[in-house]
């Protein structure tokens, strides 16, 4: 049991927050940097079915249409396939020799209401049926009731049982109120160990938005100079379209720079995105605006 | 004291009121929006200008097309008893506002007063006989089947989807009322866009159909030039059928030629001089058919 403590932190202006989140949303993307931003979104998508109804087969067309997306060479695959830790295994399998990682969100997802020791044990079994990555949720009653050392405890006994597999960490921003907190957070998940941070479960209605990002953008880029550990970002719900997802990415750019525009140290957790990048993107080829009918929902 | 009831006076003689100019505004998704585009026409009356209406770029059409699909199962879904109520409480909600129609159609558009009156009359007319058409035309145009073997054989109409209609641009109200009417009936969702030289007069309606309970993106109102987007009208994936009045032979060659991508059911009809609107030719469940689907069914006879 350790006795954690926050760093000293700056407060977060909100307004500052706001408004700079917003100026992001207004550069002119055409032609050839679209195309180039269409392809580096669906490089960084965390393409995700996280349903109570999910299926084997479900999954395997989900992997095969993220290796290949619209079997068009100039696509590139996404990032990873985020499931469920039983269909892991199944998902291992069909992505054998693609590249594609294979991610889970395990500790009791999405609530993370259940005893440690069951959390960690999930996180171990989905390591061993083969997962690259672990989403797992932090304790958010822990941290509200300003348990930090619980919370920062809890965190260092996933990212053990997770071994060489990469921890992303779910602040679940939606839950804890303010910017303050999500930059409480998004510290205390660094200095546990995580390797990427992650706005959401994508189970609440309030997901990601391009401040409560610009907050956790922030505090990487202040615990990298302070540091120098590379941590990367994960918004994930709620992206539903290319143009929201560019102007992520452009957010990106002019806060972190070029380094973290990469699958590396940038994700988008998504399900729906996908199909908007790919019916933009053969409305570029085509010059036709697409619908929805055209592209498999899975 | 007598400083002060000086102030007051002076203040209330120097201040003639000013009117507040009316901002027409695109109708979509059940808002009334400006185009993203920013771009505004200046809509005259002979020399006098009257007023700014925003003009439809391809992006509006897109966001237009995208809300009309979303719209289109609550709409779709609802009774034809329902979609004939809301029908008529349009025509309703025009009646109610004739008296602005009629003068709106003499400053903005030119008409004189008889033939204001009469062009409010026959929209009203019209959207009256297609509510009545709504939960009848199944009836008239679907039917039971004769087969020869024991079941039974229906055909029934569904709708066709999301259908553009490129409206009148003689008639900005009857034309208007007459291209979208059917298509309404038959329980397809629209965008609309009008070319005519008094934009002001559609998105006034706007303004009916925003009081009748369509569920918002039912239908779509855009103003602008329909050269323009004519090609991306054609072109969209995600337009079902659409509905032509007038237009030129190379306009329809590239509806026709642009539409065969995803076979969109293409209707062009004629855009007659603004009067004979008034003509019963110009009404027929006919014209609701040409925006639906037949889905013929065999069902076994129960013993």
């Amino acid at each position: 049991m350790s006795s954690y403590t926050l760093p000293a932190l700056s407060p977060v202006d909100e307004v500052a927050v706001v408004g700079r989140a917003q100026s992001f949303t207004k550069r002119s993307i055409k032609k050839d940097s679209k195309a180039a931003a269409l392809r580096l979104i669906v490089s960084m998508i965390d393409l995700t079915t996280l349903e109570g109804m999910d299926t084997e087969a479900k999954v395997k067309r989900l992997c095969r249409k993220g290796v290949t997306p619209l079997l068009d060479a100039d696509l590139p695959s996404v990032a990873a396939i985020c499931v469920y830790p039983p269909m892991v295994r199944v998902a291992k399998e069909t992505l054998a020799g693609s590249g594609v990682k294979v991610a889970s969100v395990a500790t009791a997802f999405p609530s993370g209401q259940t005893f440690l020791n069951l959390r960690v044990e999930e996180v171990r079994q989905t390591v061993e049926a083969g997962a690259d990555e672990i989403d797992m949720v932090i304790n958010r009653g822990a941290f509200l009731s300003g348990d930090y050392s619980r919370v920062f405890d809890e965190i260092v006994a996933v990212k053990e049982a997770c071994k060489e597999a990469h921890l992303k960490v779910i602040l679940e921003t939606g839950e804890l109120g303010t910017y303050e907190q999500v930059r409480k957070a998004s510290f205390l998940a660094m200095d546990a160990g995580a390797d990427f941070i992650k706005t959401s479960t994508g189970k609440l209605a309030s997901a990601a938005t391009l401040p409560v990002t610009l907050v956790m953008l922030e505090a990487i880029r202040e615990y990298f100079l302070a540091t120098g550990r590379v941590v990367g970002m994960k918004p994930a719900g709620g992206i539903k379209t290319a143009k929201q997802a560019w102007h992520y990415l452009v957010m990106v750019k002019e806060t972190l720079g070029d380094d973290w525009l990469h699958a590396d140290r940038f994700r988008i957790g998504a399900s729906s995105l996908l199909n908007d990048v790919l019916m933009q993107w053969r409305r570029k080829d085509t010059g036709r605006y697409q619908s929805g009918v055209y592209f498999s929902e899975d | 004291m007598a400083a002060k009831s000086t102030r007051s006076k002076a203040g209330s003689e120097s201040k003639a009121r000013a009117t507040v100019a009316k901002t027409y505004k695109l109708y979509v998704g059940g808002a009334f929006i400006r185009s993203e585009s920013g771009r505004v026409m200046a809509v005259k009356s002979g020399d006098t200008f009257v007023a700014n209406c925003a003009r439809a770029s391809r992006k509006d059409f897109r966001d237009a097309v995208k809300v009309a699909r979303g719209a289109l199962s609550s709409w779709s879904g609802k009774t034809a008893f329902n979609r004939s109520q809301i029908l008529y409480r349009a025509a309703e909600m025009l009646e109610d506002r004739r008296a602005v129609f009629v003068d709106r159609l003499q400053s903005h558009a030119g008409f004189n007063e008889a033939a204001a009156e009469r062009e409010v009359s026959v929209s009203v007319d019209r959207l009256f006989w297609y509510a009545g058409w709504a939960d009848k035309f199944t009836q008239v145009l679907g039917g039971v089947n004769p087969v020869a073997m024991p079941f039974f054989n229906f055909t029934l109409p569904e709708p066709t989807g999301v259908v553009a209609v490129l409206a009148s641009s003689t008639s900005p109200l009857a034309g208007l009322i007459s291209a979208i009417a059917p298509v309404l009936a038959g329980g397809n969702t629209c965008v609309v866009l009008t070319d005519h030289d008094a934009p002001t007069i559609p998105c006034d309606f706007g303004e009916v159909l925003a009081t009748s309970d369509f569920p918002g993106g039912v239908v779509n109102l855009l103003t602008g030039s329909r050269s323009e987007l004519l090609p991306h009208v054609a072109s969209h994936m995600d337009v079902n059928a659409v509905a032509l009045f007038g237009g030129s032979k190379e306009e329809r060659v590239l509806l026709e030629t642009e539409a065969a991508e995803n076979v969109k059911r293409v209707r062009c009809f004629d855009d007659p001089p603004v009067a004979d609107w008034a003509s019963s030719d110009h009404q027929s469940p006919y014209w609701i058919e040409s925006f639906v689907e037949w889905k013929t069914a065999w069902h076994p006879v129960g013993l």
